[in-house]
């Protein structure tokens, strides 16, 4: 148990005993307003095992319509596993079992006789490293609607198609060069074109976990603005290492360590005021 | 007598190793070698065992010759009187008189005493070798060994020896084949002069004549061998027809649908198919599958012949199944995990990421694998020796009877042959455009294979 009283900066505490053992630290009393009023998504107590081994405890969090949420903290702390329970990309990891309750706008999504199919088309993902299919960047966009059948006309996917490249801010790159191949664009283009894919089913929510960590610094800021913009259509949760791009393009900020949600709290509060001493040592820099 | 001395060149090199080992390891004391101290030891082996190898080969192969050749000096008088098939029949009498073969027969009366000089001399000869052998072996170690210092490039000079080795042995690969295909070229020329070209590229009747004997007559045969193909060309296509849907269907399954366990278990067993003699599909075709057939097609009322291109390449599809399941396996399991994961995320289900994705993104691959199942069953004999038939049909129903290029090269080979009748020099040609056909299937597909593999980097 963590005492949620905040410290003094340079207190040390029973955490960071725990801390510098490197165990998991178990179920723990998450910190801050990790529950809200009205969340697109909601999760109650997810656990995640891979196999035998216990990758996530007990996770309390929601998500807020038209917020950013920044999933932080240090590599293997299980931010992925989290991101991926809410569209259920965990289901196609063999012996990966998850447990909890997780609602998308009220709807249990997590069991068995869930549709996955239709919760996909509702939560996008885009990937760490960009993954276009070996198709033309047309056929990329298009791939969703396709085969969710929402357009009655070609012209209605050409119009998709052209929405969801300017949403993405690659429409005037790739305007000319429709049918060349996706992965024929560099790689800032790429992950662009994995974003628009994404947004062309029109999803409520859309998962990004370390979106930029293959793009250069022009690439990343095209990205994150990008992101501030489509918050206003969609629930975003994006999984970074960098605290500068959570600080910038985030609402609110969760820390993770080993498996544990230790505090979530408005990005603001969480940058300049951590409750807790491994969030404070985190962002510091002083490990992870 | 040379095997045992084999052996001791080896014993002798290993000694080196150590001799040489052990002495640049002695040297190294607080300072630094060129050279890691087994490089010097290989070093010492090398010098002491090839030279000794060399000496070894050449003394062997010349040793008879230069030992006769004395004799036959020795005999110059009597040897002079004979012709040239007696003086043959001559050396092989003392030959044989030397080995002690019993029961030798002789009439010429100096073939004892020359039988007894050609012994004593191989002896000599014997004693030379093995004395001069260990004198190279011991004066390469000793020679090896003292040349070791700190900064003597061992490792350079056995990184030499050891790429001309590799080299050797590549050239001896590349030449066997390179003399393979020359042959097959010499051999198809000396038929086109007897067949023109035209005629056997695009003449519909082959029936090459059966010449028992050069003089029993013209062998006229009809050389035209675009039934022979045509024949090979249904069968391959049936192979296909069966393998094709089946291979890839199984492939997907073991790729993306089977449990490990499952794929682990099923998967030898299948490829099992292949490792089967391909005679034994041959009697399963004809015992089993051929009457099946034809049994079915009489109940269809069809008329089946009793050796049908389908019942060959039926089996024939059988046994290529393995091929185009594991290669087309290969590239779809190599299709990137974060694609699926792509499609997945997009709300696709697994036939649709399969048929839209996966497919798609593997397709060059499982061309590549195609081309290779086909030139493999172009290539296959047996079955269709035993199952197809002999008789060249020039038909497209797979219920009639027909040949290959495979059995007709068989055919034209058994038995006894003039060499230069154009029914045998047939197979040569027919090898020849088999050759062709298949080489440029396999170069077809390695390519789109290699172009598949470049597609992720
Ligand atoms: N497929 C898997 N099989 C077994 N264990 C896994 C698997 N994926 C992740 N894990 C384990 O689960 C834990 C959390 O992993 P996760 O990928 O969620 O971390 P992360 O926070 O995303 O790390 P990073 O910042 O490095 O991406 C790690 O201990 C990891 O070893
Ligand atoms: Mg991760």
């Amino acid at each position: 148990m963590i005492d949620s009283t905040p410290r003094a900066p340079g207190s040390k505490g029973v955490l960071a005993d725990t801390l510098e053992q490197d165990a998991p630290l178990g179920s723990v009393q998450t910190v801050g307003e990790a529950l809200l009023e009205n969340p697109s998504v909601s999760c109650r107590d997810v656990a995640v095992h891979y196999g035998d081994k216990q990758a996530l405890f007990d996770i309390n969090l929601d998500m807020g319509t038209n917020e950013v949420l920044a999933l932080i903290g240090p590599s293997g702390c299980g931010k992925t596993t989290f991101l991926r329970c809410i569209n259920r990309m965990n289901d196609t990891i063999q012996g990966c079992r998850v447990s909890g309750t997780i609602k998308i706008d009220d709807e249990e999504i997590n069991h068995a006789d869930a549709d996955v199919v239709s919760l996909r088309s509702r939560v996008g993902m885009v990937f760490q490293k960009p993954n276009p299919f070996p198709k033309s960047i047309y056929d990329n966009i298009a791939y969703g609607p396709r085969i969710h059948a929402l357009t009655a006309s070609n012209e209605e996917l050409d119009q998709i198609v052209e929405d969801s490249l300017k949403r993405a801010g690659l429409w005037k790159e790739v305007a000319d060069r429709l049918q060349a191949p996706g992965t024929g664009l560099s790689g800032g283009q790429q992950q662009r074109l994995c974003i628009a894919r994404a947004i062309a089913v029109n999803p409520d929510v859309i998962l990004m976990d370390e979106p930029c960590s293959a793009l250069d610094p022009i690439a990343t800021a095209r990205i994150e603005e990008l992101i501030d913009e489509l918050r206003e259509n969609f629930t975003i949760a994006i999984v970074t290492h960098s605290m500068q791009q959570a600080a910038r393009v985030s609402q609110r900020t969760a820390y993770f360590h080993m498996g544990s949600l230790v505090e979530v709290g408005s990005t603001d509060q969480i940058f300049t005021n951590p409750r807790q001493r491994l969030t404070e040592d985190y962002i510091t820099g002083r490990f992870g | 007598m040379t095997a045992y001395l084999i052996a001791a060149i080896f014993l002798l090199a290993l000694n080196g190793f150590y001799a040489g080992r052990n002495r640049a390891r002695s040297i190294r004391v607080g300072s630094r070698l060129n050279s890691l101290p087994q490089y010097h030891g290989i070093h010492v082996a090398l010098w002491c065992g090839l030279p000794a190898l060399i000496l070894l080969v050449l003394w062997v192969s010349f040793e008879p010759v230069v030992v006769e050749a004395l004799v036959q000096a020795s005999l110059s008088a009597e040897f002079r009187a004979l012709s040239e098939d007696q003086a043959v029949l001559a050396m092989m009498e003392i030959r044989n008189l030397a080995q002690g073969i019993s029961g030798v027969q002789t009439n010429l009366p100096y073939a004892e005493d020359a039988a007894t000089m050609l012994t004593r001399l191989s002896r000599i000869a014997d004693y030379a070798l093995v004395a001069s052998v260990a004198v190279v072996a011991i004066l390469g170690l000793g020679l090896a060994r003292s040349h070791i210092t700190l900064e003597f490039q061992a490792r350079q000079s056995v990184e030499r020896v050891f790429n001309v080795f590799i080299f050797l042995s590549s050239a001896v690969a590349v030449m066997t084949t390179v003399a393979i295909v020359l042959s097959l070229l010499f051999e198809s020329f000396q038929f086109f002069k007897q067949v023109p070209l035209h005629e056997f590229l695009f003449g519909l009747k082959w029936n090459p004549q059966i010449a028992i004997r050069a003089d029993q007559g013209a062998s006229t045969g009809a050389f035209g061998a675009v039934p022979v193909f045509s024949g090979t060309l249904l069968i391959a296509l049936v192979a296909m027809l069966v393998a094709g849907p089946i291979g890839l269907a199984s492939a997907v399954y073991f790729s993306e649908y089977a449990r490990p366990r499952v794929r682990d278990v099923a998967k030898p067993i299948l490829e099992l198919l292949a490792g089967i003699p391909t005679v034994v599909y041959g009697f399963f075709a004809a015992l089993t599958v051929a009457p099946l057939v034809r049994e079915l097609g009489l109940e269809l009322g069809l008329e089946v012949e009793a050796r049908s291109a389908l019942a060959a390449g039926v089996v024939m599809g059988i046994m290529i199944i393995p091929f185009i399941s594991s290669l087309a396996d290969d590239v779809i399991t190599a299709v990137p995990q974060s694609l699926r994961e792509g499609s997945y995320a997009m709300g696709a289900t697994q036939s649709e990421t399969i048929k839209y994705v996966i497919f798609p993104a593997a397709l060059p691959g499982i061309v590549g694998a195609f081309l290779l199942a086909i030139s493999r069953a172009i290539g296959e004999t047996m079955i269709v020796a035993m199952a197809a038939g002999l008789n060249a049909n020039l038909t497209a129903n797979p219920l009639e009877n027909v040949t290959t290029v495979t059995v007709q090269i068989v055919v034209a080979l058994i038995g006894d042959q003039e060499f230069d009748d154009p029914k045998t020099l047939s197979a040569f040609a027919l090898g020849l455009v088999l050759f062709a056909m298949t080489l440029i299937l396999n170069v077809v597909a390695l390519m789109i294979v290699k172009r598949y593999r470049e597609q992720y980097e």
